[in-house]
């Protein structure tokens, strides 16, 4: 028996959480299939005009990822809640917002990252051009981790409550707000001719911010909720 | 002052003295309105550009200030109540909630008021209306998580930590909107592009104040119903003249 | 070691307990009594650091437990009702992660050795959720026989499960008193420690 060190525990429990997403695909799958639907929903109801459409892409395929990870999000604390590991997470002898940070990683790996790979094939049937998805891709890419890390405070805040998953989505919605403008703004960048690389990073300093804020506001936000 | 300020954070004697002073706002709120309404709707010139519409704006621009504003101060109680731990800080940022939420309502929809005259349509996606619907979501927000939690530590200290996240997210949200809006070429509600005529600006002035004193007599009066539903299991409370009826 | 002095404790408006002094030193182990209801989980769980008191102090090795945060977690081990296993991964795997939780690199042999100890010969690699309740509590009290804490927190250690578990549990506590370790408890059976003066602290 030796003691482990800190990155181990970030390893271990990133390891972990994959594991466990993995043998149970159908809750990662579930959120990949709503994507797609949502996305789907929009032609059907505006109308299959591909002009509009392509005008829409970007603002469609961004805010169903928004709604998407929404959903997932319930599933960052609430199975570890409910059968007590996460209670034994937070009297680990490190640092709590490490482990949450591992629990984040390990969120986006499994439910933000199969969305950007499923974007671009969405794309297509909005018709946008390759440069286009390219960005998308980019912006999805920096995006998603955000999402992640701003929703598990609100997973943390709501823990075990009845509301659920849409109080959930109430209280973070409206915090994603400026990632949805900047990620939807760099891909309508591309046709407008106006600067991508000021969106993009744009979104990449929100990501910086996000990684050094929200580990530790989640794990106060743990604490608030396991009292 | 010399002032001990940590007497007046106990609840108990925070009611006391909470009722004392509501009048003291209510009736200047009230008299204040009076004037305010009387010079914006009387007084106060015709504007040149907007004609007699824009007197909405004598409602709308105090709201929409005071209901950024109240949602600072309630940020502000809600980390002194988590700092500190009293319950009391807890108990005002719970009574401020509702008042700001309905003040950006009132922005809302006077904005719209405004709007459909101006420009034609009820809504209208420009910088500042748009992120007065934020606000109204980061209010609603709040609120619905202190219901949600049936523990009463447990929804003042998450509700707390919600309105301190949104407090630092507000600048985020209202530079981002505003560059979505500066891109999209959107339209902006805005005053009268030369200098405000004097009438106008004592008006505002007026009705902003009156807005915040009946704010303040407002959620005093609120705190007070919070500290009863609270408490009502001590022993003072069973002591006091409303209750033992 | 550990000493608690003037602790009262709330759930919601409910005054649970107040005025609660005692202390703990290396080797002893304390029993909580009361009826139910009168606070022995939340007592428990106010030791760990998950809820703050409404007064009083608790103190470990001279310093306040709010101030030593992490470092007095690594001494501590807290096994409360619920079993801390993920359904989905088997004992082993259950085992070796919450081993890492707490800080312990655990080889695979000695997860298996601790496992077969505790009774699971030839059940370590299943999926956890195949297990009966009795195997489960077991999975989760084999966390006992690779920590190093000093203190043992334990939250009725003893339901699920059979005669036989219920020796070697306390088997194992007497073992962790003897090298200097120190147990507090509640408990609805009876828990006997060979050769050991059990002290007990009523809530009620």
């Amino acid at each position: 028996m030796k003691k482990s060190t800190m990155l181990g525990l970030l390893v271990l429990v990133i390891r972990r959480d994959l594991v466990l997403a993995m043998r149970r695909r159908a809750d990662v799958l579930t959120t990949l299939i709503f994507f797609v639907m949502v996305v789907s929903l929009f032609p059907m109801g505006v109308g299959p005009e591909m002009d509009m459409l392509r005008k829409m892409a970007a603002g469609v395929l961004w805010v169903a990822a928004l709604l998407a990870s929404m959903l997932s999000l319930g599933r960052l604390f609430s199975a570890d809640y409910l059968d007590g590991t996460l209670e034994q997470m937070m009297l680990a002898p490190q640092s709590l917002s490490m482990l949450v940070l591992g629990k984040m990683a390990a969120h986006w790996m499994s439910s933000g990252l199969p969305l950007v790979l499923m974007a671009p094939v969405l794309g297509l049937q909005f018709d946008m051009s390759v440069r286009a998805l390219g960005v998308l891709i980019v912006s999805l890419l920096l995006g998603t981790p955000i999402l992640s890390m701003v929703g598990a405070i609100g997973a943390a805040l709501t823990l075990g409550l009845r509301g659920g998953g849409v109080l959930l989505s109430l209280l973070v919605l409206p915090l994603c707000i400026p990632v949805l403008i900047f990620g939807t703004g760099a891909v309508e960048a591309v046709s407008s001719g106006l600067s991508i690389a000021s969106h993009l990073s744009l979104l990449g300093a929100l990501l910086v911010l996000a990684l050094v804020f929200t580990p530790w506001v989640t794990a106060q936000a743990l604490r608030i909720s396991m009292e | 002052m010399a002032i001990n300020w940590f007497k007046y954070s106990s609840p108990t004697t925070f009611y006391g003295l909470a009722g004392k002073m509501i009048p003291w706002f209510a009736i200047p709120a009230v008299i204040l309105f009076a004037i305010g309404l009387y010079m914006g709707f009387f007084v106060a010139p015709v504007d040149a550009q907007q004609g007699e519409f824009y007197r909405i704006m004598f409602i709308h621009v105090p709201t929409s200030i005071l209901s950024m504003f109240f949602y600072l101060i309630m940020a502000g109680y809600a980390a002194l109540g988590l700092i500190f731990n009293t319950r009391l800080s807890a108990m005002m940022a719970s009574a401020i909630a509702p008042t700001g939420a309905l003040f950006t309502l009132i922005s809302l929809w006077t904005g719209a008021l405004w709007g459909k005259p101006m420009w034609g349509t009820w809504w209208i996606w420009d910088a500042r209306m748009t992120s007065q619907l934020i606000l109204l979501f980061l209010y609603l927000g709040f609120i619905a998580l202190h219901a949600s939690i049936d523990e009463p530590r447990r929804a003042d200290r998450a509700a707390a930590l919600l309105a301190i996240v949104g407090s630092v997210n507000v600048p985020i949200i209202y530079f981002s909107v505003k560059w979505w809006n500066t891109l999209h070429q959107g339209s902006t509600i805005k005053f009268s592009g030369t200098s405000m005529q004097i009438t106008m600006q004592h008006t505002l002035l007026a009705m902003t104040l009156a807005c915040w004193l009946y704010a303040i007599a407002v959620v005093l009066a609120r705190v007070r119903s919070i500290i009863l539903e609270r408490e009502r299991k001590t022993d003072w409370i069973s002591e006091l003249p409303e209750v033992k009826l | 070691m550990l000493e608690v002095s003037n602790l009262a404790c709330s759930r919601g408006d409910h005054r649970l307990f107040s005025g609660l002094n005692f202390h703990l030193h290396l080797g002893q182990i304390m029993q909580v009594q009361g009826v139910n209801g009168s606070g022995k989980t939340s007592l428990l769980r106010t030791l760990c650091g998950f809820l703050m008191p409404d007064e009083g102090e608790i103190v470990w090795r001279g310093e306040r437990i709010r101030e030593l945060g992490e470092d007095y977690h690594d001494e501590i081990l807290y096994l409360g009702h619920l079993n801390a296993i993920k359904d989905e991964l088997s004992a082993l795997e259950n085992l070796r992660i919450s081993a890492g939780l707490s800080g312990i690199e655990l080889e695979e042999k000695e997860a298996v050795t601790a496992l077969r100890r505790m009774g699971l010969r030839g059940r370590e690699m299943l999926p956890t959720k195949v297990l009966s309740q009795g195997q489960r509590r077991r999975v989760a009290l084999a966390r006992l026989l690779v920590s190093d804490a000093k203190l043992w927190i334990l939250d009725e250690p003893l339901s699920a499960l059979d005669v036989g578990a219920v020796a070697l549990i306390q088997e194992l506590i007497a073992e962790h008193l003897a090298q200097q370790g120190m147990v507090i408890f509640t408990t609805h059976q009876p828990l006997h420690v060979a050769g050991m003066e059990m002290r007990t602290l009523s809530l009620s």
